[in-house]
């Protein structure tokens, strides 16, 4: 018999392509110190 | 790196090393899409918050500005949980917007103009309350302060709570049962009123 299993939560995991970007998106940016030693980032493109 | 600590990652991310930021993403990526995705019950939304909340997350570490007060992933959650309230805030701006001028054909001014936020009486009755119950909350014991500041400031389910603390759901429910009813002494104590 199938065992009811409609209480028990999904487990999800978010889009490969999701975690491509971020990883992308950060190998992209850069930090830059300005002379009041603020952090501003810019992209290295 | 696998047994390295959320720290150890951060600290070599920030020193340039992004293997460490895949192995962070890697680490609490299921435990924070579930987080994000049973509170909207939607996929694609789910996978748009997490993205968003990774780029600040990013932007924060690069930027240098985070300052690790909490563990990461409650830092993480807390972050996510914010971003699903402003989701809220503009979904239902929207709605109002298109209930008048789409749906009816008919224009009404009042959907252009932007609702007006709390005027500074509001700003400083909430400020007052935010401040009333810190004050309060300083009076629990320690382990109290803890679950009502993750149940209600930083949004965690108490099946989180439990899992963060390393208790049972059960002691979790308790202990928040009892801070409640502290907080409830402790106000009528000091003839304290949180309400507008």
């Amino acid at each position: 018999m199938k065992k009811n299993d409609t209480l028990t939560k999904k487990a999800l995991m978010p889009k490969k392509e999701i975690i491509d970007f971020l990883l992308n998106y950060s190998k992209n940016i850069q930090t830059l110190k300005t002379k009041n030693r603020k952090a501003i980032l810019v992209s290295k493109n | 790196m696998k047994t390295q600590t959320d720290s150890q990652l951060i600290l070599q991310y920030q020193n340039g090393d992004e293997n460490s930021l895949s192995y962070l993403i890697n680490r609490h990526k299921k435990d924070l899409f579930n987080f994000i995705y049973y509170k909207l019950m939607d996929e694609d939304l789910s996978n748009d918050i997490f993205q968003d909340t990774f780029i600040k997350i990013i932007v924060t570490l690069k930027e240098g500005r985070y300052k690790e007060e909490n563990k990461f992933i409650l830092w993480a959650k807390r972050i996510a949980h914010n971003l699903i309230i402003d989701h809220y805030r503009l979904q239902s701006k929207n709605i109002k917007i298109s209930e008048t001028s789409f749906e009816n054909e008919e224009f009404s001014i009042f959907d252009i103009i932007k609702e007006p936020e709390n005027n500074i009486e509001d700003k400083l009755i909430d400020n007052q309350i935010n401040e009333d119950l810190l004050k309060m909350l300083v009076m629990l014991p320690d382990n109290q302060q803890e679950v009502i500041k993750l149940r209600f400031f930083d949004g965690l389910s108490f099946k989180e709570i439990a899992d963060h603390t390393d208790t049972s759901i059960n002691t979790t429910l308790g202990r928040v049962r009892y801070a409640l009813i502290n907080l409830r002494k402790i106000m009528e104590e000091h003839k304290i009123i949180l309400t507008k």
